[in-house]
Parts: C-alpha cells; sequence; structure tokens
C-alpha cells in the first residue's frame, strides 16, 4: 500500500509530531511497512467472525454508587510542572 | 424563497450520582478546584476504572423514559483528543453500542403533536473546567469534574423551528427532573447542549449543510442561536455562497456564533474499544426490574390532570412543566383542596411569590395551602385575604387560620354584622338608592363598595348583594 505525504502530515498532527523533509520520506516507508504487516490479517476469512473487544471472559465488573475521600490536592499536583491557586498551569489557550 | 431549518440536538446531562463514573470521587459542585480527583480520573499510568452501577441504572432510565431500545450487550469506547481539559488525551464515551438507541419524544408543536426520533443515548465522563487568565497569559485547569458521569441524548434532525427544539429541551429536561437523575441546572453546567443546524430550500428532500453550535449555556440561548444560525445561513445562500461545515461558538453576550476552526484541528477521534473497561451486559430482567420501579412521568400526570381533574390543557402543561410545583400540587390535592383552586394558585399567586421572594421552594408545607383554599371554599376567606395569608406563610410558616384570626383577615359571614353595615350606607347615601330603583346598575356597585370600605374588605360580597337586594325590594 501507497502512502501519501498528506497522509504522514495528518497522522503526525494528530499526534502533535513536527516531522522535517527527511523524516517525512523514512515515515512514509514506515508506515507503509507496517500497513502491509497489519493488512496479513486481511488475507483471513472473518466474515462469519464477530468483532471482538476484550479477551477477557468478563462482564459487568461495577462498583457501588458511595464517594470516598479523594486525594490531597498537594499530592495531586505534586507532580504538575507549573500550578497556581490550587490548578495546574498550563498555556493559555485560545478559542 | 423560502427556506426550512433543520435542527439536531445533542444534550449532555450530568447524573445526579454521589461519586464519579469510574473512580470514588465526589462529584459535589462547587469544591475547591482538584480537592475531588484522584489517580483514576486523572488518567494516572497503571490505574484501573471501574463502572459505578447506578451510571447503567440511570441511562436505562432515562431511555426506557424515552421510549428507547436497551442495548442487550453494550461497550465503552476511548475517544481520543489532546485538549488540556482531558488529562487522560481521551475521553471514555461509547461509540457503536451505546447503552439506548431508536426512541422517541413527543411534544407539542404548531401542528399538533409531533414525534421528535432519539437516536441514542450513551453514557461517557465529563471532562474538567479552564480558567482562562488574560492577564497572565495562562489557563488554570480544575479537574474536579473530570469523570463526573453524563448521559449524552442525540436525536434525529426532526426539529424545524426554534420553538420546537426549545419545547423538546423542556421535554427533557422534565422527564430527567421526574426521574431524579440529574440535578439539570443549566446554570451549573448539569444541563448543556450543542445544536446541529442545516437550511434547505423549503420542499427539497436532500439535507443542507450542517454546522454544529456549542457553549449554549440556557433555553433562551438555544432559542436565540438557532434563529441567528438559521438566518446566516439563508443570508449565505441567498447571496449565492455556499454553507461551510464547521463547529461554532456561541456569544450570547454579542448575539452571533463564531467559527472555532483553528490550524491545530485535525478533527479525528479515533474511537477503539476500551480495554480496561468490560462489556455491559444488560438482561431483560434487569430492564424490567427499572421499568417497574420508573415513577410517574410528567406526560401521564398531565393527561391525568386532563381527565380526573378537568383542568386545561394549558393549565396542566404549566403544573406538569416543574416537577417541584407539579408534587406540591399533588400534595394540596391530597390534603382536600379542589383541584381547579390548587391549580389557580400554583399557576399564578405562588410562581410570582417565589420569584418575589428569590426562592425556589414554597417554605409552608401542602397542608397549610390546602387549608387556606378550603377556608375560601367555605367562604371563611376571601380570595384577596387568602393572597394575604400565603404572602404571611411565605415570611412566617404557620396554620393559615391563626393567621387570619391575628390579622383579622376571617370574612365576615355572619347576617346581622354584614346587615349592620349595608344600612348604615344605605342610610348615608339616599341618593345611590334612588338610582338603583331607577335602574342605574352601576349605584348597585357603589353601595357594595361602601359596604366593603367600613367592614375592611371582610364582608363577604355575595352576603352584602343578597342583603342588598332584599332591602331594596322591601322599600
Amino acid at each position: 500500500m501507497r502512502i501519501t505525504t498528506e497522509q504522514v502530515r495528518y497522522v503526525a498532527a494528530l499526534s502533535k509530531l513536527k516531522l522535517n523533509e527527511k523524516e517525512q520520506q523514512r515515515m512514509i516507508e514506515d508506515m507503509a511497512s507496517i500497513i502491509a504487516f497489519a493488512d496479513q490479517l486481511n488475507e483471513l476469512e472473518t466474515g462469519e467472525i464477530k468483532p471482538t473487544a476484550q479477551t477477557l471472559g468478563l462482564f459487568n465488573v461495577f462498583r457501588e454508587d458511595e464517594s470516598a475521600p479523594s486525594y490531597e490536592r498537594e499530592v495531586m499536583l505534586a507532580n504538575a510542572p507549573e500550578k497556581d491557586d490550587g490548578c495546574y498551569l498550563v498555556p493559555k489557550l485560545i478559542e | 424563497m423560502r427556506y426550512e431549518t433543520v435542527i439536531g440536538l445533542e444534550i449532555h446531562a450530568e447524573l445526579a450520582t454521589k461519586s464519579k463514573i469510574y473512580c470514588s470521587c465526589s462529584t459535589e459542585f462547587g469544591a475547591a478546584p482538584n480537592t475531588h480527583t484522584c489517580p483514576i480520573c486523572t488518567g494516572m499510568p497503571g490505574t484501573l476504572p471501574v463502572l459505578n452501577k447506578k451510571v447503567v441504572d440511570y441511562a436505562v432510565m432515562a431511555g426506557l423514559a424515552m421510549n428507547c431500545s436497551i442495548t442487550e450487550y453494550g461497550k465503552q469506547d476511548r475517544k481520543n483528543y489532546f485538549y488540556p481539559d482531558l488529562p487522560k488525551s481521551y475521553q471514555t464515551s461509547q461509540f457503536d453500542q451505546p447503552v439506548c438507541q431508536n426512541g422517541y419524544l413527543e411534544i407539542a408543536s404548531e401542528n399538533g403533536p409531533k414525534k421528535i426520533g432519539i437516536t441514542r443515548i450513551h453514557i461517557e465522563e465529563d471532562a474538567g473546567k479552564l480558567i482562562h487568565d488574560d492577564l497572565r497569559g495562562y489557563t488554570l485547569v480544575d479537574y474536579n469534574r473530570c469523570g463526573v458521569p453524563l448521559i449524552e441524548i442525540v436525536t434525529e434532525p426532526d426539529l424545524r423551528s426554534a420553538k420546537e427544539a426549545k419545547c423538546f429541551l423542556e421535554t427533557v429536561k422534565s422527564i430527567l427532573e421526574y426521574l431524579e437523575i440529574s440535578d439539570c441546572k443549566m446554570q451549573e453546567g448539569s444541563l448543556r447542549c450543542d445544536v446541529n443546524i442545516s437550511v434547505r430550500p423549503a420542499g427539497q428532500q436532500q439535507l443542507g449543510v450542517r454546522t454544529e453550535m456549542k457553549n449554549i449555556n440556557s433555553f433562551s440561548a438555544a432559542v436565540r442561536a438557532i434563529e441567528s444560525e438559521s438566518e446566516r445561513q439563508i443570508d449565505l445562500l441567498e447571496a449565492g455562497k455556499t454553507v461551510i461545515r464547521a463547529t461554532r461558538r456561541w456569544d450570547d453576550v454579542k448575539n452571533q456564533s463564531f467559527d472555532m476552526r483553528s490550524k491545530e484541528q485535525a478533527h479525528d477521534y479515533r474511537y477503539f474499544p476500551e480495554p480496561d473497561l468490560v462489556p455491559i451486559v444488560i438482561d431483560r430482567q434487569w430492564v424490567s426490574r427499572i421499568k417497574n420501579s420508573l415513577p410517574e412521568l410528567p406526560d401521564s400526570r398531565k393527561k391525568k390532570y386532563l381527565s380526573k381533574y378537568g383542568l386545561s390543557d394549558a393549565d396542566a402543561a404549566q403544573l406538569v412543566s416543574s416537577k417541584k410545583i407539579s408534587d406540591y400540587f399533588e400534595d394540596t390535592v391530597g390534603n382536600g383542596a379542589s383541584p381547579k383552586l390548587a391549580a389557580n394558585w400554583l399557576i399564578g399567586e405562588i410562581p410570582k411569590l417565589l420569584r418575589k421572594k428569590g426562592t425556589e421552594e414554597i417554605p409552608f408545607c401542602a397542608e397549610y395551602l390546602a387549608k387556606t383554599i378550603q377556608m375560601t371554599e367555605k367562604g371563611s376567606l376571601s380570595s384577596s385575604a387568602a393572597k394575604a395569608v400565603i404572602e404571611e406563610m411565605f415570611d412566617r410558616p404557620r396554620d393559615p387560620e391563626n393567621i387570619a384570626k391575628e390579622k383579622g383577615l376571617l370574612q365576615i359571614n355572619d347576617e346581622a354584622a354584614v346587615m349592620a353595615f349595608v344600612e348604615k350606607v344605605i342610610e348615608e347615601n339616599p341618593q345611590a338608592v334612588k338610582e338603583i330603583k331607577s335602574g342605574k346598575d352601576k349605584a348597585v356597585g357603589f353601595i357594595v363598595g361602601q359596604v366593603m370600605r367600613y367592614s375592611k374588605g371582610r364582608a363577604n360580597p355575595q352576603l352584602i348583594n343578597k342583603l342588598l337586594k332584599d332591602i331594596l325590594a322591601e322599600k
């Protein structure tokens, strides 16, 4: 399967990756071989097989609706690179 | 050219559970930022979410109340998007196997009752709250709301006007309130809606290009947004231009919508099955158990008010539109008040007083209202005195009979006492008596008015009329 430069750029945008010209070229080859590998599955006849979303064999694992104390805010915020007023700080988002 | 507006809604309702959808953090509104979070709802690596059973119960309740079929086998999926309100970078939602599908609700439209299709109702988690700090050029993130359970109700493009959309929203809100599965407080964001809207020349089968509008915070904002956006689209078509499919943000202050697209928005949610959560199997016993426990819904209450109590359609609709008022009405009638009189008070005077006092709760019990109404029926309170008693109960709730006695509001029904007033007025106003005899009915009103004045509004007006007639007949 052929991968286009547009497809590489699109996937890169979704992944928040910046790729230069050379890296894009390399990605075209890499992605083509990844897709080709996955495409092997298409050789199998799967028309009669139900899609599988889970292989655990479990279902209906629930918890009751009971609330319990949360973590201390300081603990939760401990890993935040930047924080203020009990909040995480991120670069300003413009809508 | 005439155009038709086509509207579909996506309604998000926060479910009134105690704990979040996948962890035991509290869902309480208004807590200090980031005090209701844990490693699960902030998506720390290595944590495992476990579904809150009540979320499924509530979604099934909503589905049954909205005539949906309930799935036997549901699963949850990851909806991937990159935005700081979502620490996991995906929202756990449902893609192709939602809890409820293919329902409908009936609304009143200009051409009579109309069925609005409901495509699906699915469960998902809410995202965090972003607070933009323009001054410092930062955005602050509060994850308390992250993981609060939601249902999303998606309609078919069956609505044709802002009015129909508003009516549908009100119907959904009242059902959720009756089910007691959501607070439905739009100002706190527990009920939100996105509007999909397109226009097409009247009679055309094919749908026009649609836009999606977000950030609609009230039903009246929904009406304004729909009217403004359909006008914008019609203007574009009239000018020979085309509508561009986009997400737009409604600005209710500027009364205008704005394109939200930015160059970074490559929209592709790449849904895939959530590997950390197991399938939801809803057997038919579970469904019938919920079906049997559903409370009476607004529609059936309304029918009862029409047939059993003989209320008008408009009055019945008004009463059931608020569960609180409707519950109070049932309670008042249960305490022996006439349904029609109870309805009048609960539609007219009481909502007025609620607004005046700035409260949503009637501060006195239904028994007191019933008693007040019974006193007017027996003639011991005039309607204006009843008004005064009710207003007093808003300030200091207590037995209406005591209030009437304390304030001297009891109506005078004693014939001799009223007669004394009537005789006095007749004596003082011979001219008016002459006029009545010569057939001038206006003078009757004058005499009654004078008697009311002397009795400080307490004489029974029907009794005054009767006594006056008797005296004049004798003279």
